[in-house]
């Protein structure tokens, strides 16, 4: 194993810094994303880290009054994803995103995976067929759902309505796939379903995690970043983070003398 | 503070039931006294108009003598004036409801454009009346015709329309429209998959209310000059007319008119007291209409809402 060789770059954000409105929630974050490698990003209520996340894929363009100073570069072609000229939709078609609480559509579990598909003009019903079996096998949860695949999504259990968003997530291929809390709803088996299909995840995309749950950032992930008050603390490989840490306020945290 | 014995809690509590059962029993009085004022007209109306309700009081013409009048023009009057009314407004209020929820940027612009819309549901409806006869009549050279009385009572209903549709949009949780773009779609594709339908219960019901409220105006269509007295039909698409041509798909939205509210306004006007009859008979019809428009709401909300589900 070459855990320890250089990973390849999949994205970094430069002197990234954020508003809302007036208030600055993100302050000159400097952060490498390594390919196929699970990042997670912890940090106490409020810290900012959906903010950041949300940044990857250009959420925030979806309100007014939002504004993005920096870069985040996008590996290999080294676009950079909050330049005003790329356009936020083509950004969204690339890095695919699951929220913190399940949020399948009201439609029918095949529909709710096919539906990035669609957006995207595909509409033989052979390719959406092959496609949405595809992911939802990806996201396992394909033996649960193949006999119903015409049910409402609604109908289903939180934790298979969040593998199923895994699912709409994967079934357009994205390169990187955030996921901000996927579990913070969801009770521990679940919890551990998710986590699993994570760890499977990886070995075709690159994945960035926020999660209030320590121990789950030290399961998941490769590579762990700390916030604090919208400044990236401490970044490093999620043992060495783990185990110790440089700065004192990620110790802090980590040992749970607050957060 | 001394805390409180199991008896004075229990006084408390009394007293606080009480207050509870004297707002109950007023409650029920004042809706009481609303349905019974409800069904004591729609009562009044079917025991004074009772000799009317036969076949052919559904398909005559209005005529000198009240046992023979019918109100055959006057309900396929109405129907084909909604008809146009729901054709215009729908697509111009659902439009309209999209693009200031989905679209508008917030400024002093869109405020503004708010503001008004509230306004306009306030405009008395004659207003509407007089616009139209200026615009639509005489301007547009649409005479006094389907379409003028539809295009009217669209203006009128407009507002109501949006305002469901905005409502109805609001209601869908940010967390829908975020799942939709986040997997690449534009505002549009958004708004045609999600939205939309998602909103279209509450729309449905907008359009009806709207719909019901057109349904029993009068005063607009008066003012654009609706007849009173009209023994024929509109020309039906394609059908053989009296000179022997044949009638466009659309040659009904040209010709003149009567709604229901003016039928039982004109019958009310006559010295006879026979019309009366007819009045009542025909008040009663009308109710019927806006009370199954109201039922069809319901139900197909009820169907629609069942597979919504956040
Ligand atoms: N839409 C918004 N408008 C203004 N301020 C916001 C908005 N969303 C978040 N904030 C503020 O930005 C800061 C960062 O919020 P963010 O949601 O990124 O935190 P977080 O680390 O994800 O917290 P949590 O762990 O509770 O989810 C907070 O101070 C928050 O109050
Ligand atoms: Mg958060």
């Amino acid at each position: 194993m070459q855990i320890h060789d250089n990973p390849t770059l999949k994205a970094e954000a430069r002197n990234l810094n954020f508003f809302y409105g007036e208030a600055k929630a993100l302050k000159n974050i400097n952060m490498p994303i390594y390919d196929k490698k699970v990042t997670a990003l912890i940090g106490p209520s409020g810290c900012g880290k959906s903010t950041y996340l949300r940044s990857f894929n250009r959420m925030h363009d979806l309100y007014p009054g939002n504004r993005y100073e920096g870069e985040i570069r996008f590996f290999p072609d080294n676009t950079n994803l909050l330049a005003a000229e790329v356009d936020p939709i083509e950004v969204r078609m690339r890095i695919g995103m699951v929220f913190q609480k399940p949020n399948p559509f009201p439609k029918s579990i095949f529909e709710n995976v096919a539906y990035g598909l669609r957006v995207r003009g595909e509409n033989n019903k052979r390719v959406l067929d092959d496609k949405v079996e595809h992911a939802l096998k990806g996201a396992a949860i394909w033996d649960e759902v193949k006999d119903r695949l015409a049910d409402l999504a609604s109908n289903l259990s939180g934790g298979q309505q969040q593998r199923l968003c895994i699912a709409r997530a994967l079934a357009t291929d994205p390169e990187l796939l955030l996921f901000d809390e996927p579990t913070s709803a969801l009770d521990p088996i679940a919890t551990g379903a998710i986590e699993e299909l994570i760890h499977e995840l990886k070995k075709r995309v690159t994945i960035l995690i926020v999660t209030h749950n320590m121990q789950q950032a030290a399961r998941v992930s490769d590579y762990t970043a700390y916030m604090f008050l919208g400044e990236m603390v401490e970044f490093g490989k999620t043992d060495e983070i783990f185990i110790k840490p440089k700065d004192k306020r990620t110790e802090d945290y980590i040992t749970g003398r607050m957060g | 503070m001394k805390p409180l014995t199991t008896e004075e809690i229990r006084a408390v509590i009394a007293a606080g039931k009480l207050r509870d059962n004297l707002f109950k029993a007023t409650g029920v009085f004042c809706l009481a006294l609303a349905l019974i004022v409800i069904v004591a007209l729609v009562a009044d109306m079917v025991i004074k108009g009772s000799d009317r309700f036969t076949l052919d009081f559904f398909l005559n013409f209005a005529s000198r003598r009240a046992t023979q009048a019918g109100i055959l023009s006057a309900w396929v009057g109405s129907l084909l004036v909604m008809l146009v009314t729901a054709m215009a407004a729908v697509p111009l209020g659902v439009a309209a409801g999209l693009y200031l929820e989905e679209y508008a940027k917030r400024n002093w612009l869109t405020n503004l454009i708010e503001i008004n819309i509230t306004n306009l549901a306030a405009v008395p409806s004659i207003v509407y009346g007089l616009l139209a006869l200026g615009i639509f009549v005489y301007q547009f050279g649409l005479g006094q015709s389907i379409l003028s009385a539809g295009l009217t009572l669209a203006l009128l209903i407009l507002p109501i329309i949006i305002v469901a549709t905005r409502e109805a949009i609001r209601a869908i949780p940010a967390m829908i429209r975020e799942g939709s773009m986040a997997v690449g779609a534009t505002r549009w594709q958004t708004c045609r998959y999600h939205i939309v339908p998602y909103a279209m219960p509450g729309i449905l019901t907008g359009v009806i209310i709207g719909l019901a409220r057109a349904i029993g105006e009068t005063a607009p269509i008066i003012t654009i000059g609706a007849l009173t007295f009209i023994a024929f039909l509109p020309p039906a698409p394609l059908s053989t007319l009296g000179d022997g041509s044949t009638a466009g798909l659309f040659d009904w939205v040209m010709a003149p008119f009567t709604v229901m509210p003016i039928q039982i306004f004109n019958w009310t006007s006559r010295p006879d007291p026979a019309f009366e009859v007819n009045a009542a008979a025909a008040g009663f019809v009308l109710m019927a209409m806006v009370l199954s428009m109201n039922a069809v709401a319901i139900f197909l909300r009820y169907k629609m809402r069942k597979n919504i589900k956040w």
